[in-house]
């Protein structure tokens, strides 16, 4: 028994060796950036670069809106299969984990085929096309998570019922969905929410490939450039991470909690 | 539930309509921005720049350097997802079966669910800043233990630094998807097997491991898929020194190199196809590895 639990510690500590020094490597890398010792000189430059500032301030915009787009796309669809059309259920669910199984390359290469400038619908001629297009893509990135979530919250509570009730008073179907599904599957809806923004905050390839200033791009060009820099935008990005897993982590304790309690 | 809704009265049955405008979107959605971009590559690497139905593209694939591109991916992403099974079996049997205390095991799951989503570019940051030159590690080996890492060969930007790098996030995902399939395991097989005389080794060959094998070669195509379709890392990493499939793909995406959009549309159907194949074996494997749940 002890031997056991002797080579259990000696897995997790070399285990942990492995995953905690590149992290400590990250911060201390970031903190040499003046020869006489460390200092936060290198968050210092980053954080007062007008680039950075303009390239992650869209990216955050771009995520939040990630996220109410998916919202609007996946609460309806998961709702009404639930509700009306329990036979597309697979069909919907292997939908929507095709981006899971296509990498992300290969469906932005057939964006840009597709939605070309000399195409029917040409989206990459103007900012405003190629910023849709962007848009509609990490939505389509999100909808394996964004699905996953909203449909286990709608596991949980009786959508028949809520629904007669709601129509017995006289609710519309929009009205039904924005005031009486919404509010109740929310807090599901926030896990994936959180694990899109994480994503959607640093991606390369999509906002690389068409030819997007975002936050993703950004840290490409500063890993070509600086030196410690990079260190010090990795720290930044991990941070995001670890907080959006953190309050998913919370949100789903207290989701819980107050399921058991009803 | 379900039977409720059936029996609704027949005064909200023109409401269907509404029903199907509400998953509309969903499909229309789909379509434009998930089918017919794939279906566009896929038929796109069979047909020619005059739009004739042609193997010709797929041909190309067998060209020396993307034939070696393709090979180097695929050992890749078969090293990063053999290693990352096994250490991350390792470090979920650990955590289940080992006696560690139970607050260690939260924790550890909790680091896999950020680990396995930090990704990309952060990622290969982190590494450099580690194992590069003058990285964190780097350093420390030579100062203290004397070992000069890079006088013996070793680079960041190469087969064996991406690999290091590929586990990140590959072991976490391991880690991830094993547990529960450990926790399983009920105790009173183990029991079973001891009281017929079995011992550790032999509870594991004829009774674990049998049971969990599908799990296993599940997990080790997912990871397989998961490394394969990996661009980010790799291109903040190597630059673009290193050819992987992935790589030779952004670069022909982007018209860096010789600009053939149907050969590129050749080397995206064959990353589709490896990784349909790979999450196929999963999804099956994986129904497999439940009916033991039940």
């Amino acid at each position: 028994m002890t031997e056991r639990r002797l080579w259990s510690w000696l897995a997790v500590v070399l285990g942990g060796l492995y995953f905690l020094l590149p992290l400590v490597g990250m911060v201390d890398f970031s903190m040499r950036m003046q020869r006489d010792g460390y200092s936060f000189e290198a968050y210092r430059v980053v954080l007062a670069d007008p680039q950075f500032q303009q390239t992650f301030g869209y990216s955050v915009v771009l995520a939040l809106l990630t996220i109410v787009l998916g919202i609007l796309i996946v609460v309806p669809t998961a709702y009404f299969v639930r509700l009306r059309f329990p036979g597309l259920r697979p069909i919907v669910e292997f939908l929507t984990l095709l981006p899971l199984v296509i990498p992300p390359i290969v469906i932005v290469f057939g964006y840009i085929r597709i939605y070309n400038t000399s195409s029917v619908l040409p989206l990459t001629g103007s900012w405003w096309g190629t910023n849709l297009l962007l848009l509609f893509g990490y939505a389509t990135l999100s909808l394996p998570y964004m699905y996953r979530s909203v449909d286990t919250g709608l596991r949980t509570i009786d959508i028949g019922s809520l629904t007669e009730a709601a129509q017995s008073l006289g609710a519309g179907w929009a009205r039904i969905l924005a005031v009486v599904i919404l509010p109740n599957v929310f807090v599901s809806i926030l896990s994936g929410a959180f694990l899109t923004f994480a994503i959607v905050i640093g991606e390369y390839v999509f906002a690389a490939l068409l030819n997007v200033g975002s936050f993703g791009p950004y840290m490409v060009w500063m890993g070509g450039n600086r030196a410690y820099e990079p260190s010090a935008l990795a720290v930044v990005a991990f941070a995001i991470t670890w907080a959006c897993m953190g309050l998913i982590q919370l949100f789903t304790r207290f989701s819980k909690f107050s399921t058991v309690r009803r | 539930m379900t039977t409720s809704v059936a029996s609704l009265p027949t005064a909200f049955r023109p409401r269907q309509v509404f029903s199907w405008l509400g998953v509309a979107p969903f499909f229309l959605f789909a379509t434009l921005f998930l089918i017919l971009p794939t279906l566009n590559i896929v038929l796109g690497a069979f047909r020619n720049a005059e739009g004739q139905v042609t193997l010709e593209n797929l041909g190309k694939l067998l060209s020396p350097s993307i034939r070696s591109a393709f090979w180097i991916s695929i050992e890749l992403s078969l090293l990063t997802a053999a290693l990352g099974c096994l250490f991350g079996f390792l470090i979920a049997a650990a955590i289940t079966l080992g006696g560690l205390p139970r607050p260690l095991r939260g924790a550890i799951l909790t680091f896999s669910g950020v680990a396995s989503n930090f990704a990309g570019v952060p990622l290969a940051f982190a590494f450099i800043a580690t194992l590069g030159r003058l990285g964190f590690v780097t350093m420390l080996l030579r100062h203290w233990f004397g070992i000069n890492l890079y006088g013996a060969g070793f680079n960041i930007v190469s087969f064996l630094g991406l690999a290091l790098t590929y586990l990140y996030f590959q072991i976490p995902l391991m880690v991830l998807i094993i547990t529960p399939a450990l926790e399983g395991l009920r105790r009173e097989w183990r029991e079973a097997a001891e009281s017929l005389g079995a011992s550790g080794l032999q509870y594991w060959r004829m009774v674990a491991l049998p049971v969990l094998w599908p799990s296993l070669l599940g997990t080790l195509a997912l990871l397989f898929a998961n490394a394969f379709g990996a661009v980010a890392t790799a291109i903040a990493l190597t630059g673009s020194s290193l050819s992987i499939a992935p790589i030779v793909l952004f670069a022909q995406v982007r018209g860096d190199v010789l600009n053939d959009p149907h050969l590129g549309y050749a080397i995206a159907f064959a990353m589709i196809l490896l990784t349909a194949i790979a999450n196929a074996i999963y999804i099956l494997l994986r129904m497999r590895a439940e009916r033991w749940v039940k």
